[in-house]
């Protein structure tokens, strides 16, 4: 990687800093949502309506804030991939794709700030988490679900840059967020665990990369998972590994029209 | 007409790796399809370092695809280009890192200030802090946008975000300067203020550059050679001067009310006369220089007696140029096919 990458790298990253910070609206819109879904889920269920299959004494919010955390991870990502479809529709794309540095430090550029903005949110969530009755996890606990954080958000911002690099313009938005998104949130396990699905729905769950994800930061936070936190970060890199690299490898091949 | 075999001929006979280095962009057979559509259709052409060369054509024939496959924006069908040396597909960051580009559409970042715009530039440029901060300095000054750096891109006008394209394409230090309908959608004043910055660059700076543009007065003003493009094709290439000298001589057309047959007979044996055309009680006259014939051709009028109501004076134009080429003048648009190309790339940006 030589020198002017890693400016590049670092330019991309700045950028992405610089408007997530100036446009405060999106910076309070995109912490919003997850936050009243932990906050009224959370005070809703309460501590006494434990869900089946939630081990006994474990509060609701203990268990729902790992869950949001990924929910937080999932959008925020998949957005930061599919920011690419704003530069297009916006011009700033043609600025970035003509400069004389290698495709993948683009991607690259790209990927490290929808991980710091991504991760940024998903810890004011933990923080939310724990003023709202959730036990604080151990310094140890952190540095792990930091880890399964950086996991979950390259992932799905591979993702996302792997659906920019193809699509020409804004319109299949929604469809992304409706028919993609959503439903890799519900079934993940984040608001109840996988047991209450029946059989199809949960293999559906089990191919579901959040799934894991989710399952990995509960056991880095509350000391409790569905699968063993080795098997979760094992299927995580390998998706992580191939959504990253289809990401950087379609985007490479897109043309600016 | 000459001119323009010759550079075709050049195109298509075997170059030698030396001619692509003389040239600062070198084309043969360049194509691109979209489907069905071809926008591009087997061009070639050189175009010399330090050139001030431009592409005249109507919207959706052409020039912006043939720009974009020299930026590397585009992947050619088929062809090959070089861009100061560099293969435009095989050696793309050698073609990136020499070239500078001001797109069509606007390419800036509306949520950061005009400095951060061209800081990002210079950073995905390599160019160090010291170096970044001098540069900037000079084309914001360059560009008359001193003042409004610090102001974000969304608050200023769009000539004032053209000027910061124009600055941020020259920041660093292009051999070669692609503009994309530079002044297009801008006022008659920014426009000329445009031109000054774009003919100081290649004067002063020596920096070759390639406009595409639909205006005539903006080819023929700027331009040393121009290329006119019709349905993907180079359909005209030489000087603007050379290029209105084929359609022939000026023309004064004087509408003539009685004496008509006296005022004939007294010009015909003047030599400088190429020919008259006499067509219901109006005489056109071709000639070189008309404006200074003018005095000439009214002392004929006086001595025949001849009654003259008014005096017309039509010098060949760009527009000539491109009527003759194509058909039709440059504000109709083009086939179908290609008027499709042209929605498609207005709506993509």
């Amino acid at each position: 990687m030589m020198k002017q990458d890693l400016y590049a790298i670092y330019s991309i990253w700045l950028r992405e800093m610089l408007r997530f910070f100036r446009l405060k609206s999106r910076l309070f819109g995109s912490i919003a949502s997850p936050f009243f879904f932990l906050a009224f889920l959370g005070i809703g269920f309460g501590n006494g309506a434990s869900l089946p299959g939630i081990p006994q004494g474990l509060a609701y919010v203990s268990f729902l804030t790992p869950g949001i955390i990924g929910m937080t991870l999932l959008f925020s990502a998949t957005f930061a991939g599919l920011s690419v479809l704003w530069d297009r529709e916006f011009g700033f794309l043609k600025e970035i794709m003509v400069a004389p540095v290698s495709r993948i430090a683009i991607v690259l550029g790209r990927t490290a700030g929808g991980l710091t903005t991504g991760i940024l949110q998903a810890v004011i969530i933990l923080i939310s988490g724990i003023f709202l009755g959730m036990a604080m996890p151990s310094i140890q606990g952190f540095l792990m679900s930091l880890l399964f954080m950086i996991l979950i958000a390259a992932t799905f911002i591979g993702l996302g840059l792997a659906f920019a690099s193809k699509m020409e313009d804004m319109s299949g938005f929604s469809l992304i967020m409706n028919f993609l998104i959503f439903p890799l949130f519900f079934l993940s396990g984040a608001l109840f665990p996988l047991d209450r699905f029946p059989g199809v729905v949960k293999d559906l769950a089990y191919l579901n990369p959040l799934t894991y994800g989710v399952d990995g930061l509960r056991y880095s936070l509350i000391g409790t998972s569905a699968f063993s936190p080795v098997l979760d970060l094992a299927v995580l890199v390998v998706y992580c590994s191939a959504m990253l690299f289809l990401g950087a490898y379609l985007f490479e091949n897109t043309e600016v029209k | 007409m000459t001119e323009i075999t010759g550079a075709v001929e050049v195109g298509n006979v075997t170059k030698t790796a030396l001619d692509r280095n003389d040239a600062a962009i070198s084309i043969h057979g360049l194509t691109k399809k979209f489907g069905n559509i071809t926008a591009v259709n087997q061009i070639s052409l050189d175009i010399k370092k330090g050139e001030l060369f431009g592409l005249l054509g109507a919207n959706g024939a052409g020039k912006s695809t043939i720009i974009k496959m020299l930026t590397t924006m585009l992947t050619p069908t088929e062809g090959e280009a070089w861009v100061w040396g560099h293969e435009v597909v095989k050696e793309r960051n050698l073609v990136r890192s020499s070239i500078g580009v001001v797109f069509q559409d606007p390419a800036v970042d509306g949520m950061l200030t005009g400095r951060e715009n061209l800081d990002f530039h210079g950073r995905m440029y390599g160019m160090d802090g010291e170096l970044r901060k001098r540069r900037i300095q000079e084309v914001l000054e360059l560009v008359d946008l001193v003042e409004k750096a610090d102001e974000k891109l969304e608050d200023y006008s769009g000539g004032m975000q053209r000027r910061l394209e124009i600055a941020r394409g020259l920041m660093h230090y292009p051999h070669v300067l692609f503009l994309d309908e530079p002044t297009l959608g801008l006022d008659a004043q920014t426009r000329r203020h445009i031109w000054q910055y774009i003919r100081n660059m290649n004067e002063e700076k020596g920096v070759t550059i390639i406009l595409t543009t639909h205006y005539m007065e903006e080819a023929d003003s700027l331009c040393d050679r121009v290329a006119i493009i019709d349905n993907g094709k180079i359909v005209a290439l030489d000087t603007p001067e050379n290029l209105k000298d084929e359609i022939g001589s000026d023309t004064i057309s004087l509408d003539v009310q009685s004496g008509a047959e006296a005022l004939m007979q007294s010009l015909r044996p003047i030599s400088w006369i190429r020919s008259i055309i006499a067509n219901n009680g109006t005489i056109e006259l071709m000639v070189d220089h008309a404006q200074s014939r003018i005095p000439e051709v009214m002392q004929h009028a006086n001595r025949c007696c001849a009654k003259i109501t008014s005096v017309g004076l039509h010098e060949p134009t760009l527009e000539d140029v491109f009527l003759k080429y194509t058909g039709r003048k440059i504000r109709e648009t083009g086939s179908h096919a290609n008027s499709m190309i042209a929605r498609m790339h207005m709506r993509r940006g």
